[in-house]
């Protein structure tokens, strides 16, 4: 009679505890490995036309925190530039990416649908905006964007992306603190490096268990690919939301400051100005606002913003951009009131095309007088 | 069943399989049972009805025990601590209101305890009654099937559940503007329901089941008169409350009264076992579930080979999500003694519909085969001048109609029924076509193949473009769905 060898259930228990415990801490080893760049965006599904950002199942897309999988996905990284093609990335917040706007109506989408030329060459503009507002997260963007070689990059801002307690709260910026260490250290920003608000990985952080929420969201990206290639969505449209706010509250409090002056994340715009090498023009851009015209609205531009803390950041970003020689545009007022949606810089198509009008103006005048 | 709800099973069922003996691991078995029924009912909007929903479900339990037992059998010990150990967890469930801040066993609080005793009085006061009137009349037995079927007729469709919701809402004076289908969100009172009409159908077929039993049922080991605390075992096992399988009574019973000692084998077995289930509910399922085929994508998937793809990344979830959790509840249920019946047998790779029924969910269906298209096939026989294919299209069609019915009184859910209906119709007609036409196709092992080929892929899309129809909550959805699968549309 054949001997069946006799399986030991403890030793088989104790040998499968080990291989995962070996394989949960062989991942601290791993760390360096861009594993996030290994995606079917580009080859199996077509690029995203903007960075991954929702919270809603019905989004077909999620948050993440891994910029090298956020990049990959991106039609930008699978796209070889050719010599005919004139690329502009645009940076900036929600309002850039394009909250409640589908791709094609955004102001990347309506730049490259309005097909012009810079330069006797096609413009093809890159939507990286980002949902949250924090000059550091879109530093770090553009800082990792750069490598794909833009002929032009138009940051947009606005106030609230400014103050000095903002840059560390997205948390895209949280959740990289090596990057944002980097980042200091390149730039010789003034952030502190060891702010509490980034969120550093112990050793058991960056276990295999520990990370399981980042690799199951990259796995979710993927399989939301399916659903972008076959759907073109990329976030939730709800059949009706609320309005931004028009009567709003008698108040002038900004970040419970009294006056702009130091209180401004100037080093990090800077570092941002300066990021892209000459001779590719970085153009500076304060982005469109809602002025109401509602209850208090002799106190408050917008839900956002007082008007003595906004009227002195245009002075102050104005002589910032003529100091230096920066090319700069206030478009601050250019669309109005009802083009917004809901948000004080969230603006409906028509408010993206009035901005496209200008935005495609400034890349044609800068190409042509480089 | 969520992950923490399995590993809980995983573990209580280790501890039971290798520690107990006997009538301890009988008696434990029923405890964790009766404990799942509350701790796996999900929280519905009315008040308390994570505890009454349960509560219900037991009292048929019992209920349905009382009616189809012999007259004297409650006197028994082993049945009296069953009683015992029902009614003193449901007593200590509702009791501890009063000493946690926190509900134990039940999604939310549970109710005041004088409620709780109005209740337990109501329910010992209608089986006495009922009990004795089923031992003279065994028409009862018949009233107590059709009073499962009306529960099941009222969860089953959306308007009746909601008329029901309406009405218990009134009666606890709750609001009714926020009425919903979940209100009655009774967690596995489909396979309850079903296992209880399989006793209950089956004792009334035994004859003077009341008085004692027949010396050919015993030979035949038919429905053996089950103990409560195995009756009610069987019908609410833990395993298996939520998704099956269909366990036959007389053969739950007989894995119970065998002897078992939890070895490494059986333990090894039944973790492999689990291990599948677990990596292909909350691996493959749940990740194909992203890109599965539902309303939404149903209008916004903007070309026919995507529609494809997700038509087949639904059909696949399905499949994985369901046998899924079967591997889980059969792996659970091996480490404490019970081999619960296989549910799933590679069904998409079946080269005909008939066989594709014969190893899909194949509790369900067998149990539809042996209490509907058996019995009302012979009744058609009957009729003589019923034509052959006319019997079988009707069989299939009903059968199915009611397994589409079973899933939700629906439209869709009854042209689903209608569509594997008619598809096993014409594959039985096709079938004895070639059989009459090709007497020797069985020696041309090529033609064989093919045929064998092709017949995997036809039933493989027919399934799949049926799920149409199941996965859609409206037929003009599904219809639009079909037309852009056939690039009609799209």
């Amino acid at each position: 009679m054949e001997n069946k060898p006799r399986i030991r259930l403890f030793a088989v228990l104790l040998k499968a505890i080990l291989l995962i415990a070996l394989f949960n801490f062989a991942f601290i080893y791993l760390k360096g490995i861009p594993l996030g760049k290994i995606s079917l965006y580009n080859s199996v599904f077509p690029g995203r036309e903007r960075l991954p950002f929702g919270e809603h199942p019905q989004a077909y897309n999620l948050s993440m925190f891994n910029l090298d999988a956020m990049f990959a996905s991106h039609i930008l990284t699978g796209t070889p530039k050719t010599l005919a093609e004139y690329r502009v990335f645009l940076i900036g917040d929600s309002s850039i990416w394009g909250t409640l706007l589908t791709p094609s109506q955004t102001l990347a989408g309506q730049l490259n649908s309005s097909a012009i030329s810079a330069c006797g060459r096609s413009v093809r503009a890159y939507n990286l905006g980002y949902p949250y507002i924090s000059l550091m997260q879109e530093l770090m963007i553009l800082d990792e964007a750069l490598q794909y070689q833009p002929d032009m990059v138009i940051w947009l801002t606005t106030l609230e992306s400014l103050p000095k307690d903002k840059q560390f709260g997205s948390p895209l910026v949280a959740n990289n603190a090596e990057r944002v260490r980097e980042l200091i250290a390149k730039y010789e920003l003034k952030a502190d490096p060891n702010d509490p608000a980034l969120i550093n990985a112990s050793k058991w952080d960056q276990t295999f268990v520990s990370r399981r929420r980042e690799f199951a969201d990259l796995l979710r990206l993927q399989m939301y690919g399916a659903l972008w290639a076959s759907t073109g969505i990329d976030q939730f449209y709800p059949e009706s939301y609320e309005r931004a706010q028009i009567d709003l509250e008698a108040s002038d409090e900004f970040h419970e400051l009294t006056s702009l002056k130091n209180a401004l994340a100037i080093d990090v715009l800077d570092a941002g100005m300066r990021a892209a090498a000459a001779p590719v023009p970085t153009i500076l851009v304060n982005e469109p606002i809602l002025i109401s015209n509602g209850l208090n609205s002799d106190i408050r531009y917008n839900f956002f913003y007082p008007r003595w803390a906004y009227d002195e950041y245009r002075v102050l970003l104005n002589e910032y951009a003529s100091e230096r020689g920066l090319p700069y545009l206030d478009l601050w007022d250019l669309v109005p009131l009802n083009e917004f949606t809901n948000s004080g810089v969230h603006l409906t198509p028509v408010g993206e095309a009035l901005l496209t009008d200008k935005i495609a103006e400034v890349i044609q005048f800068n190409c042509n007088n480089k | 069943m969520g992950l923490l709800q399995i590993g809980a099973s995983i573990l209580a069922a280790l501890l039971v399989g290798a520690l107990t003996r006997g009538a301890a691991r009988r008696h434990l078995l029923l405890a964790l049972s009766v404990l799942a029924v509350y701790w796996f009912q999900p929280v519905v909007p009315l008040r308390s009805f994570d505890f009454w929903l349960p509560s219900l479900s037991l009292a048929l339990v019992v209920f349905v025990w009382f009616i189809t037992s012999q007259a004297d059998a409650w006197r028994s010990r082993q049945n009296l601590y069953g009683f015992l150990i029902i009614i003193s967890l449901v007593t200590f469930i509702d009791l501890s209101r009063y000493v946690f801040s926190d509900p134990l066993f039940t999604a939310t609080i549970p109710p005041s305890f004088n409620i709780f005793l109005v209740f337990i009085v109501a329910l010992a006061i209608t089986i006495l009654f009922v009990t004795r009137i089923s031992r003279t009349y065994k028409w009862i037995l018949s009233i107590a099937i059709i009073l499962l079927i009306i529960i099941l007729l009222i969860l089953k469709s959306p308007i009746l559940s909601i008329q029901a919701s309406i009405f218990l809402r009134t009666l606890t004076n709750r609001p009714i503007e926020n009425i919903s289908t979940s209100d009655l969100r009774w967690l596995g009172f489909s396979y309850i329901a079903f296992r209880l009409i399989h006793v209950l159908r089956d004792k009334s077929r035994t004859p003077q089941f009341t008085l004692s039993r027949s010396v050919r049922d015993k030979q035949m080991g038919r429905l053996p008169e089950l103990t409560l605390p195995e009756f009610a075992t069987y019908v609410v096992f833990f395993p298996s409350l939520s998704a099956g399988p269909i366990d036959q009574a007389e053969r739950f019973a007989q894995d119970l009264r065998k002897g078992f000692a939890l070895t490494q084998d059986e333990t090894l077995l039944a973790g492999q076992r689990i291990a599948i289930g677990l990596f292909k509910k909350f691996v493959v399922a749940d990740a194909l579930a992203l890109i599965a085929l539902n309303d939404a994508l149903a209008t916004q998937v903007r070309t026919t080979g995507w529609m494809w793809i997700i038509l087949y990344a639904y059909t696949f979830q399905i499949y994985f999500d369901f046998s899924g959790y079967t591997d889980i509840a059969i792996g659970i249920a091996r480490l404490v003694g019970i081999k619960l019946p296989e549910n799933f047998a590679a069904p998409y790779t079946k080269s005909n519909l008939t066989q594709f029924w014969n190893s899909w969910h194949m509790t369900l269906t067998q149990w539809f085969r042996a209490y509907f298209f058996n019995p009302f096939n012979r009744w058609m026989r009957a009729y003589k001048n019923i034509p052959a294919w006319m019997m079988i299209l009707i069989g299939q069609l009903a059968t199915m109609l009611l397994i589409g019915l079973w899933h939700g009184i629906t439209l869709n859910f009854i042209l689903w029924g209608a569509w594997h209906g008619l598809g096993l119709f014409l594959q039985n007609r096709w079938s004895d076509f070639v059989r009459a036409r090709f007497p020797n196709l069985q020696q041309n092992t090529r033609l064989q193949f093919a045929l064998q080929f092709g017949g995997v892929l036809l039933t493989f899309h027919f399934v799949a473009l049926g799920w149409v129809f199941f996965a859609l909550s409206e037929p003009s959805l599904s219809w639009q769905v079909l037309l852009a699968l056939s690039g009609v549309s799209r």
